[in-house]
């Protein structure tokens, strides 16, 4: 068998494969994604009372007011921001990263502790004063930053030490925030595979509505 | 606690009950007999075999077939390489993305051309819809169709078939097993939520602080991601891939994808054992296989679950190591994801390879050494009866006969090509990079945490080229010359040697006249043997990166960061 | 040494034992001596020399891994003469010196040590060679030339073709066949058996004889077979001296492994530097190469060529000369054994093991006819029926010297005695003695081939006894299996090997005696052709076989089979087409070279294991040490205190 027909037919071949697999299947499934079930398919985008998009159910958004339960530190704070100031061009494609930190790397002890210097460029705040300031007990992933930087969720405890801060804050009764806390928690999947969350963007999108911004 | 450990036993239970319905499947294509689909796919198989040239009944030779693997691999490497340097003018390139550097390109077509999709970029910022979807996406489903291939004409050698040809079980592989598979899991994904279109990000102005906004990007994301595991891959659109909400948003995806990257890998072992007409050997290497998994899993989970000692600390209380992973997943579903990708040389991670505790960091190293704790898609199969032939040499002596393995005997031929397969090839296409970048680390490294958690970067970046695994510490600056090309000789060598190896190996084995067995016969479907084979792995698999663990990971429990400024 | 190990395993304790039980059928044991030994006294020095002789790197290159430590020991060398030769050492100079030169002692040791192992191997071989070039000295033959006269040449001038005539006394010259005469020869210089042996043309086992035995009566015309050099004896010493051994395909395959090992070793030693310095634990190369050189398999590396040194020699303890160490490792490997009935499953003799009366006549007087009939028979049957009337409380009631023996002719097939009284008894092939019987006017009764077919069932051979026209009874001559044969059969079954007997005997005969023996198969009325068609269909089936053979009408068959084992006493065709030669002449043993391969694997195997398992094990205990002893001790033991700072405080 000569190499130039070896070689035609691995050509062909790539090219017949090339346009089964990457054209064929993949315009067919977008085409089926689109008809059958458009609200995923699209980002599972919600929207408020006026139809404008306020997020995605699936992606965290940066809360760090006494008003909203918090969510979780954010290596590139959810892939947000000011349209003004946005150099690094993150609102053109949207980011994702992880702090990529090991357990240990100085860096993280720091992040988490924070870290005076009279420089105050080099100063870190730390998750774990700013919690501790605001009175809420710190859980592990309230200090931790997610893998995708967009964690929807915070854990059951991460929500339920915060009740008492913005019970405060907002002036209602820490019962009420249990009530929310719990309507707004994705549960395992058949109660068994995953771990419970609690949906930050859903549950202060709740808070709101039952707390209207003054 | 309880309730992780009992989603990893549903888990695995899942994968044992889907081993011998999806071997039992593979087994029939690979013999040509009647399966469910053969109304629609004949046809469009033989247009496929018409339209590339494929005379599908010819049998290849051992050189033939490995010609044709080298062959068919490059035309789709260049194909793919071109596709990147020209996605600037190419359509669907929403963001205007120019072309990549050519190093990047290049260390991306070799790595995805080899089934490794290790990913010196990130996705959004790097290549254009049309590069990932249209070049990436096809490279995902030919390269694992090459290791299953490969791993299918390694078996019919072995058990004294002739190999069969290459295309053929190519092409099988991608219309009767990774299409049928792909298809269905696409669909579970965008019903459970994986966004699909191709439509621009959307911006939002986020609740808190309306000023600032939300870009959220929902791209094409299920085509890749269901061929994407089950066709063994990372890569996904985002550099993050799995842990990103949108590629994986919840529990049940994320058992998809982890019952997805192990299946295909692990019912080859059974296929083996109807090729080999002896399922209870088969039974005895899948349980050897799901022993060392098992304690693998125990040994990340329990790391994992105690946290991080320093940060238990100021916590007050001990909590399991959330840095890098989502609440979602939990401790046990990232540890179980972690060992699944790198033992299955699939890549893509939930959580954050870089920032686990030294010991999962450990066990994930040793997975990618062994590349049979599943292994890739087929080769890992292939490497699995590598072994078990070392095996038989090592021991079979003591029996006083020739040691034989099916029936054929280990001579220096087998033995040049086992040890090469599975003694050499890890020790210089990862020891000797690894020790020249660490020779020159300011020049070369862009090691990103200091200490010896930078070695075992470096060395987790070359080991992961060299078992064709592609996930990574990714902390680490990567996305240089140096990094690219080197770690692009030994993506290549890493997967290109074995395979050739593993088909001369296959094709000497069936050629060998059988010896009948006799009562005097090494039996190597008992359980002695398989606890041999299991010591000779990891005794074998060890040897390389022993000591990179006693310099690095073994001491890192030690290496408290107050004092760690090294 | 080595070969002394091998014994401890219990599997195989039988064999010495056992070898000597089934000799003893043919050999006593006293009698029996190995070949030729010369005195072992010089031999331990005679290695060591070696041992520093075989420093030569061309020596050592042959064998990559003590290579790698030849070459670590003269860096280590250099290093001992100027420790800063590769890079400035922190440490005290003087006190590195002294550690650079403790490591080179040590390895200069571990190679001396390997060499000296494999050199008392090769030793023993040389020794036995001198011992058996002692008898192949030169020596004068007459050479026999065509006018019919002698002349007197030196043994070195004869060439193949060439006839000589030995007389008593005489050192035979050279391997040949024997054309005319016939004269006891003593071969103990070969076989160490003291018994002379006959030698006389024609029959194929009876002519060959060997040069350098000697004849000890009469003369014999020799027909030379074999050119100077080439002979017998000069193969022989070949062989022990270790000059013709070629690697086996289980030694290559090994050394292979063993190479990649060191490879291995060698890439993980050298990357560790590079990786120590960045982690600021820099380590010197002394130490390197003494960390390489406890990790690459030194011990089987060191000892492979001895074990297959002393694998054949251990086969030359056996009385047995291989051609190849292939050919005894082959014998490890065999699966079926090809075994001639007679000689090697039973003796070569039948023995009476019963009388049973016909015509009303009992036992006692069946045994009285029978004795009367046999003590003019020499014969081992003879002798036997004799012991067995005796037994029968029979006994000779007539002078012996009056009587006159009949011999036994293949006309007659009969044999008896005249009795002084004028009777005839005769015993013999029944269709003989019913042919005497009725020539003298008896009848014969059908109680006479019940009793034939009765024996003949039982896979015996009968013989009828009369006296005159009265036929007394049948007597039960029975084939005797060896003593011990069916345990050995069993313990082969054990091991995977298929016995296979092939008999002249009809298929009766032949199927009570293989299922008597434990055989597993046979073939009866064998013909040589059949020998060589056995072997043929086993071959194809995958298997490897092995058989004894001593005739020039064996040698095809010998050829054919991966192990073909002939006999001394058989012909030079025989000899040339087998790959071991049986001193002993003794088929039996073929079992025991089974056994003998399978130690011989096993031995390997159990060291390569061993070795490696060692090796590796040293990897996991040094490596650690080492990286600690580089000044990282103190970070671990006080982070260990950190860690306990810290359980306290939680």
């Amino acid at each position: 068998m000569s190499f130039a027909r070896e070689a035609s037919r691995a050509v062909r071949s790539t090219l017949v494969l090339w346009v089964l697999t990457a054209i064929i299947y993949p315009l067919a499934m977008i085409a089926f994604g689109q008809l059958v079930f458009p609200f995923q398919a699209n980002g599972s985008i919600i929207q408020n009372a006026q139809g404008e998009a306020v997020g995605s159910i699936l992606i965290g958004q940066p809360f760090t007011s006494d008003r909203y339960f918090n969510s979780r530190p954010s290596t590139t704070n959810y892939s947000t921001a000011n349209p003004q100031e946005d150099e690094a061009g993150v609102l053109k494609t949207g980011v994702s990263g992880a702090s990529n930190l090991a357990p240990s790397n100085p860096a993280l002890l720091d992040r988490i502790q924070g870290k005076s210097d009279p420089d105050p460029e080099k100063a870190i705040e730390g998750d774990l004063p700013r919690l501790q300031q605001a009175g809420v007990k710190p859980t592990h992933d309230l200090i931790y930053t997610s893998g995708s930087s967009l964690d929807p969720h915070i854990s059951l405890a991460g929500a339920a030490a915060q009740i008492d801060r913005i019970a405060k804050a907002r002036g209602i009764q820490p019962n009420q925030l249990g009530g929310l806390i719990r309507q707004n928690t994705d549960g395992r999947f058949l109660g068994i595979f995953g771990e419970p969350g609690v949906n930050v963007l859903k549950l202060n999108l709740a808070l709101d509505a039952l707390n209207p911004v003054p | 606690m309880l309730q992780g450990w009992i989603q990893i036993a549903l888990t695995l239970l899942i994968v044992l009950i889907v081993t011998p319905i999806l071997g039992g499947y593979m087994a029939r294509v690979f013999f040509g007999e009647r399966t469910y689909f053969d109304r629609v796919l004949i046809p469009v198989e033989r247009m496929i075999y018409r339209l590339s040239g494929v005379r599908s009944q010819i049998e290849m030779t051992g050189w033939q077939y490995i010609r044709a693997v080298l062959i068919s691999n490059l035309v789709m490497a260049v194909f793919v390489f071109t596709i990147f340097m020209f996605q600037g003018v190419l359509p669907l390139n929403p963001t205007g993305l120019g072309a990549p550097t050519w190093d990047t390109a290049l260390h991306t077509a070799i790595s995805f051309v080899t089934n490794t999709n290790q990913q010196h970029y990130s996705g959004e910022v790097t290549f254009s819809y049309f590069s990932q979807g249209l070049a990436l996406g096809f490279l995902f489903f030919t390269s694992a169709a090459t290791g299953i291939a490969v791993a299918i004409a390694f078996i019919r050698g072995l058990t004294g078939r002739t190999l069969g040809n290459f295309y053929t079980d190519l092409v099988r592989s991608i219309t009767r097993i990774l299409l049928p598979i792909s298809i269905v899991g696409a669909i579970a994904l965008v019903a459970l939520g994986v966004p699909e279109t191709l439509a621009d990000p959307v911006l939002v102005p986020t609740l808190e602080n309306p000023t600032v906004q939300q870009a959220i990007c929902p791209c094409p994301l299920p085509i890749l991601k269901s061929s994407k595991n089950w066709a063994k891959t990372v890569g996904g659109f985002f550099g993050i891939n799995s842990a990103h909400p949108f590629e994986n948003p919840n529990g049940l995806t994320n058992l998809i994808q982890i019952v997805a990257m192990i299946s295909i890998p692990s019912a080859l072992i059974y296929t083996y054992g109807i090729f080999a007409n002896n399922r209870k050997q088969a039974w005895l290497i899948y349980g050897m296989v799901f022993g060392i998994y098992l304690v693998f899993i125990g040994v990340a989970a329990i790391a994992e679950y105690q946290g991080n000692p320093a940060v238990n600390v100021l916590l007050g209380s001990q909590q399991p190591n959330l840095e890098g992973k989502e609440v979602r997943f939990g401790w046990s579903q990232s540890v179980l994801y972690a060992v699944t990708t790198t033992g299955t040389m699939c890549g893509a991670v939930n959580s954050m390879h870089d920032s686990f505790m030294p010991l999962s960091g450990a066990v994930m190293l040793a997975n990618m050494f062994l590349q049979i704790i599943w292994g890739g898609q087929g080769t890992g199969t292939a490497y699995l009866f590598a072994y078990l032939i070392l095996a038989v040499f090592v021991t079979g002596l003591m029996v006083g006969r020739t040691p034989e393995f099916l029936g054929r005997k280990i001579e220096k031929r087998e033995v040049v090509l086992t040890s090469l397969l599975i003694l050499l090839v890890h020790p210089i296409f990862i020891l000797i990079p690894s020790a020249i970048t660490l020779a020159f680390p300011d020049q070369l490294s862009g090691i990103s945490n200091p200490g010896f958690h930078g070695l075992s970067q470096v060395i987790y970046e070359y080991a992961s080229a060299a078992a064709n695994n592609g996930s990574g510490f990714e902390g680490m600056g990567d996305a240089t010359l140096w990094w690219n090309l080197s770690t692009s000789i030994s993506l290549l060598a890493g997967r290109y040697i074995p395979i050739t190896a593993l088909i001369l190996l296959a094709e000497g084995m069936s050629r060998k006249p059988v010896v009948p067995v006799t009562a005097g016969t090494l039996r190597t479907d008992t359980g002695l043997f398989t606890g041999v084979t299991a010591g000779v792995i990891l005794i074998m698999g060890a040897l390389t990166f022993f000591p990179v663990l006693a310099l690095g990971r073994s001491r890192k429990p030690f290496k408290l960061p107050e004092e760690s400024n090294l | 040494m080595l070969t002394d190990d091998i014994s401890r395993y219990p599997e195989f304790m039988q064999t010495p034992q056992g070898s000597n039980s089934l000799s003893s059928s043919s050999h006593t044991g006293a009698s029996r001596r190995h070949t030729p030994k010369a005195s072992m006294g010089g031999l331990y020095q005679r290695a060591i020399r070696e041992a520093f002789v075989k420093l030569n790197p061309r020596t050592e290159v042959k064998n990559p891994v003590m290579f790698i430590v030849w070459v670590g020991t003269i860096v280590t060398f250099l290093v001992t003469l100027d420790p800063n030769l590769f890079g400035t050492v922190q440490a005290d100079p003087a006190q590195q010196r002294l550690l650079n030169g403790l490591i080179t002692f040590i390895l200069f040791f571990t190679l001396v040590f390997a060499n000296f192992a494999e050199a008392v191997a090769e030793g023993r071989g040389k020794a036995q060679a001198d011992a058996l070039r002692s008898t192949r000295s030169d020596t004068i033959a007459r050479k026999l030339l065509p006018n019919g006269s002698t002349q007197e040449i030196s043994s070195t001038e004869l060439r193949r073709g060439d006839q000589v005539k030995v007389v008593a006394g005489d050192m035979i010259p050279a391997d040949g066949e024997v054309v005319k005469g016939v004269a006891s020869v003593d071969e103990s210089a070969i076989t160490g058996e003291s018994a002379p042996v006959l030698k006389q043309p024609g029959t194929d086992i009876m002519s060959s004889v060997t040069g350098g035995t000697r004849i000890l009566s009469d003369e014999l015309i020799i027909n030379v077979t074999s050119d100077p050099g080439q002979g017998f004896i000069d193969r022989m010493i070949a062989l022990v001296e270790g000059a013709e051994r070629s690697k086996t395909p289980n030694e290559i395959a090994l050394t292979v492994l063993l190479t990649v090992l060191t490879l291995v070793f060698l890439i993980v030693v050298a990357t560790v530097s590079p990786l120590a310095n960045y982690v600021q634990a820099p380590t010197t190369i002394a130490i390197l190469i003494s960390l390489l050189v406890a990790l690459i398999p030194t011990t089987i590396g060191g000892l492979l060529s001895a074990i297959g040194i002393a694998g054949m020699d251990r086969v030359a303890q056996f009385n047995v000369i291989a051609t190849s160490g292939r050919a005894v490792e082959a014998c490890g490997d065999i699966n079926t054994l090809v075994l001639d009935k007679t000689g090697t499953i039973t003796l070569g003799n039948r023995l009476a093991d019963q009388f049973i009366p016909v015509n009303g006549h009992t036992v006692e007087e069946v045994a009285q006819i029978a004795l009367a009939a046999s003590v003019f028979d020499e014969t081992p049957e003879g002798k036997s029926i004799v012991i067995l009337a005796e037994k029968n409380r029979a006994s000779v009631n007539f002078k012996t010297a009056d009587a006159t023996g009949v011999e036994f002719t293949a006309r007659t097939r009969m044999s008896g005695t005249d009795l002084p009284n004028g009777k005839e008894v005769r015993k013999g092939a029944v269709d003989a003695v019913k042919g005497f019987v009725r020539s003298r006017g008896g009848v014969v009764s059908t109680q006479l081939d019940e009793a034939y077919e009765r024996v003949s069932r039982l896979g015996g051979t009968p013989l009828a006894v009369c006296q005159d026209s009265e036929i007394y009874g049948v007597i039960y001559l029975k084939d005797i299996v060896k003593a011990g044969l069916r345990e050995r059969f069993d313990q082969l079954r054990r091991m995977g090997v298929k016995t296979i007997m092939l008999t002249g005997d009809n298929q009766i005969t032949a199927s009570v005696i293989a299922r008597e023996a434990g055989v597993d198969d046979f073939i009866a009325e064998a013909t040589p052709e059949d020998k060589i068609d056995v072997i043929r269909r086993e071959q194809s089936e995958g298997k490897l076989v092995a058989m004894t053979g001593d005739g020039t009408n064996d040698a095809p068959a010998l050829a054919q089979a991966n192990v073909g084992v002939a006999m001394n006493s058989g012909t030079q065709a025989a000899k040339e087409a087998a790959n071991m030669v049986d001193l002993d002449s003794d088929p039996t043993k073929l079992i025991d070279l089974v056994t003998i391969g399978k130690q011989l694997l096993i031995t390997r195997g159990a060291l390569t294991t061993f070795s490696i398992a060692n090796d590796i094990a040293k990897y996991f205990a040094i490596i650690p040490t080492i990286l600690q002893q580089q000044g990282l001790v103190p970070s671990i033991s006080c982070s260990l205190k950190v860690l306990d700072r810290q359980s306290f405080q939680r």
